[in-house]
């Protein structure tokens, strides 16, 4: 047997999540520095994971297979195609930055009782634990294995959205909130984003049982060659896609997002946007798609018009949003509503498009919202209006801000464009109407950020704003790797482009689909003549 | 040399990364590195285009392909670029005017502390210009689009501590984003129609009417909104009077002399896709005549002497785009007038920017008056620009616009009469406004007193060489320009192969048309004299009929906006946000009651016993599922 890579690769984190929440509460610094460890020993095992994929090879390599639950046919198996294996990386690469950002969020305040607050090792052990279930969410190749971590993930998240508020440096300035009312506020987004997501869950499960029941399989390969009636096709896709749809999430589905980025911390709002929340797209790729082809291009009209309607719904409202991290969430629900767009253009460009997109936002999202936690913490509030002239006290604050503000908008030069314009290319691929609906969107983005930054960085610099410190050297070595990939991926692309496009191309081959070819061809002799 | 053109773009960019990455430890040399750098790229230029001449008239391309971009099944995005006649011509413009006015900034901006971030977004934005004119297919000129937009967003915006200068950046970016809708949308079409969206693959005649007259018309009309955005066209022309905002250099190149003109450019490049498409060509002219006039009207209300200069660069640019409009017999003048009004435009910038730093950034032409005493070189080099732009014969807009005038009567018909009628009354207007900003900051008493008499004034004084020496440049290249182009048609003969050309009849002669054009500049120089010149100039302006005051509120352009798009715009968003929270919330809140049991349930759950709900509904799910599969096994 060879060596188990993909179950190491979760293991590790795994392992660090016990390890740390169980090391004593009073050893603080100990907690951290494991889990940093822990989290440093994932992102080498999922750089060997590339290291080993092999584009172009098999649809799913690295695969491990074990009987688990023989008397349902559940088995305990892996596997990873090229846009699994981005993702596991984009995990991994975010999981440490993540963490640095978050080094104090979760040390006992100065003042205030101490029994109101969980030690350090739970936080850092519940991010390690979330890893862990994402990873393996992304690696397992049967149904039922999927579905397990795909729920399990939501009890780390409840307790990071539920447990763990926005810390701030000193005291509680003049936000004219107690600490209860934040607190009993912040409950009511966990369970908010509990019920929602137990609910997908629960309709996913009944839709996963129904799929046993008519195909006598979970394990993904063997699906795919499965007959489903249209009728049972259809039933069970609505069952996936509800659930995922939800975590996604997708309008109108999406109102538990902005309450659980809006209460949480930094970090764990990148957690869940860029990490957690991959799952749900993810999964539309890899089990919408591929397991119910029929049904995906049944639904594609009514999916293609909600992601539309996602992305100009979420622009317009982050355009108003009072508090920065709600206005970041609301404008994920427009990305969302892109990556939605691209994977049900069921075309190469859209579904290449829609992986780089996850991978991108889930870099320039961690950007902006890690430097706006920065800022936050600092001033001891999250509303627009507690800002202005930043950029003349805390110069590098507001200029990595402003490149992190650049991408979100897709500026080209930076990631989020490339992939932004493969999605709307292949959503005017699909049908022309809804590209250029969903290219309005950029305006909008266009509108969210600026306005953002011009009421918390320019003008005059406010009062409780003029003592600001700007980055030190921990937040620098938070945004400078998020900057140069950004920066990287913005100018070449085609790593990433290669690893994804073959899985991309066993999935159009899955949904019997071929790109559409242009309607006036440049002849062979104009076009391939000059070069 | 296809490295030198990597090199080119290479140089600022470089420039842009060293000075705004580098800390304090480059402040000391940020301004001459920068200048430095602008004047190798413009080095490299001049080599290339002794390169260019010496092939045959046909034959004059280099190109240069880097790196694949994206590549997603048949759809492939280049990093390459092709010079030829036409981007040849930007780059010696973007490279020699931007030198100028790098060198022109080591004395302009000498006492800013930010000066190294002046000097490094200047590079940048040299370095996203020449991407956009060299680049060799439409997504990567749409990267040198939204580069310049950006470059231009951080330099109106470079005194960001001024609330008014932030929000008209932010204003330049909006606006220039529903162009670049307009661009999106052109590199999609081209790809579903033919395939692929560089330049070499569509643009042939061949090629366009392939798809049908109706596919030309459509992205004809959609690279028209991108240009309108960029070159500040009607309906998409209101950000270019806040944008002067930005330090008066800033205004000079990229809100005169470069960026600004790009969507000229753009329509000329896609010369095939127009030529396909008269009714795309149609809505151009149009949008070209109505804008030359409104710039033009615009100018003349003005007291602020940038904003005066703002609404008639718009009006220029309008002449280009008219020309551009007209098809081959214009395309070669749409870009002869934009290098000529590159020299007079830049140089009169530089003129007020000269005046300004004397005048501790005074705008207002109301408290000028009599500065040619004080300021020799600033008002004989804005002198001459200002002869060059009204069209005096010899200078250079007299051999540009004149032929646009000439080209528009060309067109023929009715039409030709409107747009030639059209180019006419926007000379007569042109030397108007001109004439007035002439008089009233250079003729006349001082209407202002300096500290020395009490006043609160500064003494107004000559600006140092770094200064004038680009305003003298700038001011030879006003004056010749125009005439050494002409000297056998030899623009012509440069552009013909890239652009095409034809000659037109005007129904009007040649002769007859110079003279109209010069009574018209006569008559409106006169007005100017006799409105301003012969008599005082109130310090304040005086209450007026509505005409002026609607023209002096830049023709209710922002009342519209704001109107329709601001207030009607906030009042839609907030009513979502509130649909969104009762609404959307409501409803699915409502549901997840209905399933736990009715909203009193709900509600004690809220209050603390969720986390058990929560874990209930969890065990219970799981407790389905595996009593489900054992049922099945069993």
């Amino acid at each position: 047997m060879s060596f188990p890579l993909l179950t190491v690769t979760a293991a590790v984190p795994a392992a660090g999540a016990v390890i740390t929440g169980a090391l004593p509460a009073a050893r603080r610094g100990a907690a951290k520095a494991t889990a940093m460890g822990f989290a440093l020993a994932t992102l080498v095992l999922a750089a060997v994971v590339t290291g080993r994929f092999r584009p172009g090879g098999a649809q799913y390599q690295l695969t491990e297979s074990h009987s688990w639950i023989p008397a349902f046919g559940v088995r305990y198996q892996l596997g990873v195609d090229g846009i699994a294996v981005v993702l596991v990386l984009l995990t991994a690469v975010l999981l440490p930055v993540v963490m640095l950002a978050s080094w104090h969020d979760a040390d006992l305040p100065a003042e205030g009782p101490k029994d109101k607050r969980r030690p350090a090792g739970a936080f850092f052990g519940l991010m390690l634990a979330i890893e862990a279930m994402v990873i393996i969410a992304f690696e397992a190749t049967d149904v039922f294995l999927f579905y397990i971590f795909f729920e399990a993930m939501l009890i780390p998240m409840y307790f990071l959205i539920g447990g763990f508020g926005q810390k701030y440096e000193g005291r509680r300035a003049a936000v004219g909130d107690s600490a209860d009312e934040s607190s009993v506020r912040r409950s009511r987004a966990a369970v908010k984003f509990l019920l929602y997501n137990l609910l997908g869950g629960l309709v996913m499960l009944a839709a996963v049982v129904a799929l046993y029941v008519n195909a006598h399989s979970f394990s993904v390969p063997a699906l795919q060659n499965a007959h489903l009636s249209t009728t049972a096709e259809r039933l069970i896709f609505l069952g996936f896609m509800f659930a995922f749809a939800v975590k996604a999430p997708l309008w109108p589905l999406h109102t538990w997002l902005p309450g659980a980025m809006g209460e949480s911390t930094a970090g764990t709002a990148v957690l869940i946007t860029a990490v957690v929340d991959k799952v749900g797209t993810f999964a539309m790729l890899r089990f919408c798609l591929q397991l119910f082809p029929g049904a995906s291009a049944w639904a594609t009209p009514v999916v293609l018009v909600l992601a539309v309607i996602s992305i100009l719904y979420g622009a317009i409202l982050a355009v108003v949003q009072k508090d920065i991290k709600r206005l970041i969430a609301y404008a994920s629900i427009s990305h969302f509503g892109f990556i939605i767009l691209g994977i049900f253009a069921l075309n190469s460009r859209g579904q290449s498009g829609a992986t780089l997109y996850m991978v991108n936002h889930g870099i320039s999202t961690a950007a902006l919202m890690l430097i706006a936690g920065f800022l936050i913490s600092r001033r001891g509030s999250a509303l627009i209006a507690d800002f202005g002239g930043v950029q003349k006290v805390a110069p590098i604050l507001a200029g990595t801000f402003l490149v992190a503000g650049l991408a979100t908008l897709s500026l080209p030069g930076l990631a989020p464009f490339t992939s932004e314009f493969l999605v709307l290319l292949g959503a005017f691929e699909h049908t022309p109407a809804i590209g250029v609906a969903a290219v309005v969107g950029i305006v909008f983005a266009a509108l969210y950020v600026l306005v953002l930054y011009q009421r918390t960085m320019t003008g005059p610099v406010k009062d409780g704003v003029t003592a600001l410190k700007d980055l030190k050297v921990r937040e620098i070595a938070v945004v400078a790797p998020l900057m140069a990939l950004l920066l990287f991926l913005g100018v070449y692309p085609q790593p990433v482009l290669n690893v994804v496009n073959p899985s991309v191309g066993h999935t159009m081959s899955a949904l019997h689909k071929q790109d559409p070819k242009p309607t006036h061809p440049v002849a062979e002799a104009i076009n391939g003549g000059s070069r | 040399m296809n490295s030198l053109l990597g090199l080119l773009i290479a140089a600022p960019l470089l420039g842009a990364a060293v000075l705004l990455l580098g800390g304090r430890f480059v402040d000391r040399v940020a301004p001459v590195l920068g200048s430095a750098l602008a004047g190798l790229s413009f080095v490299l230029g001049a080599i290339l285009f002794s390169n260019l001449l010496g092939k045959p008239a046909s034959g004059r391309a280099i190109d240069s392909d880097l790196f694949t971009w994206m590549h997603v099944g048949t759809f492939k995005a280049d990093a390459a670029f092709h010079l030829d006649q036409l981007s040849m011509t930007f780059v010696l413009l973007i490279t020699g005017v931007g030198t100028l006015i790098h060198i022109y900034s080591i004395g302009y901006m000498a006492h800013d502390e930010k000066r190294r971030k002046f000097f490094g977004y200047l590079n940048l934005f040299l370095a996203a210009m020449l991407i956009l004119v060299l680049a060799d297919n439409y997504l990567l000129l749409y990267v040198g689009w939204e580069g310049v937009g950006l470059a231009s967003y951080l330099l109106i915006g470079f005194w960001q501590h001024k609330p008014s200068a932030a929000t008209a950046a932010k204003k330049a970016f909006l606006v220039n984003r529903v162009g670049d809708i307009g661009l999106a949308v052109a590199v999609f079409l081209m790809f579903t129609t033919f395939g692929t969206f560089t330049f070499q693959g569509i643009l042939h005649p061949s090629v366009v009417s392939s798809a049908g007259q109706g596919k030309a018309t459509a992205l004809g009309l959609v690279l028209l909104l991108a240009a309108c955005g960029k070159s500040a066209q009607v309906p998409l022309q209101s950000w270019l009077g806040d944008a002067m905002e930005g330090p008066t250099p800033v205004s000079a190149l990229i809100h005169a002399a470069t960026m600004v003109t790009a969507g000229v450019y753009l329509i000329t490049r896609s010369s095939a896709i127009f030529n396909a498409a008269p009714t795309a060509q149609l809505a151009v002219v149009c949008v070209g005549a109505v804008t030359l006039l409104f710039g033009a009207i615009v100018g003349c209300a003005k007291d602020d002497i940038k904003k005066a200069l703002a609404g008639s660069t718009m009006s220029q640019i309008g002449y280009m785009i008219l020309a551009a409009g007209l098809g081959p017999i214009g395309y070669v003048f749409a870009i002869m007038h934009l290098v000529t009004h590159g020299f007079f435009k830049a140089g009169l910038f530089l003129g007020a920017g000269s005046i300004m730093h004397a005048r501790e950034d005074e705008v207002d032409m109301r408290k000028y008056g009599g500065l040619w005493k004080k300021m020799p070189w600033t008002f004989a080099t804005f002198g001459l620009g200002y002869l060059a732009i009204i069209g005096f014969p010899g200078l250079s807009g007299f051999f540009s616009k004149d032929k646009i005038i000439e080209a528009a009567f060309a067109k023929g018909g009715t039409e030709g009469w409107i747009l030639g009628g059209a180019a006419l009354l926007g000379a007569a207007i042109t030397a108007y406004y001109m004439s007035r900003i002439m008089v009233m900051t250079f003729f006349g008493k001082p209407r202002y007193t300096t500290k020395a008499e009490g006043g609160t004034s500064p003494e107004a004084h000559e600006s140092p060489a770094v200064m004038v020496a680009p305003m003298v440049v700038l001011a030879v290249g006003s004056v010749f320009a125009g005439g050494f182009f002409s000297l056998g048609s030899r623009f012509l003969h440069w552009l013909e192969p890239v652009t095409g050309h034809s000659e037109g009849h005007s129904p009007v002669s040649t002769g007859v048309l110079t003279a109209a054009t010069i009574v018209l500049m006569l008559l409106g120089m006169g007005l100017a004299w006799f409105q301003y010149g012969m008599r005082e100039v109130p310090a304040a302006a005086p209450r007026s009929i509505w005409p002026v005051r609607l023209a002096r509120r830049d023709l209710g352009q922002d009342d519209f906006n704001h109107a329709v798009f601001v207030r009607g715009g906030t009042r839609f968003a907030d009513g979502l946000a509130e649909f969104d929270a009762k609404g959307v919330d409501g409803a699915v809140r409502g549901v997840a009651g209905a399933v736990g049991g009715g909203s009193s349930r709900l509600r004690k759950l809220q209050n603390g016993y969720v986390r058990s709900y929560a874990f209930s509904m969890f065990g219970g799910a799981v407790l389905i599922v595996a009593a489900t599969l054992f049922m099945r096994a069993v």
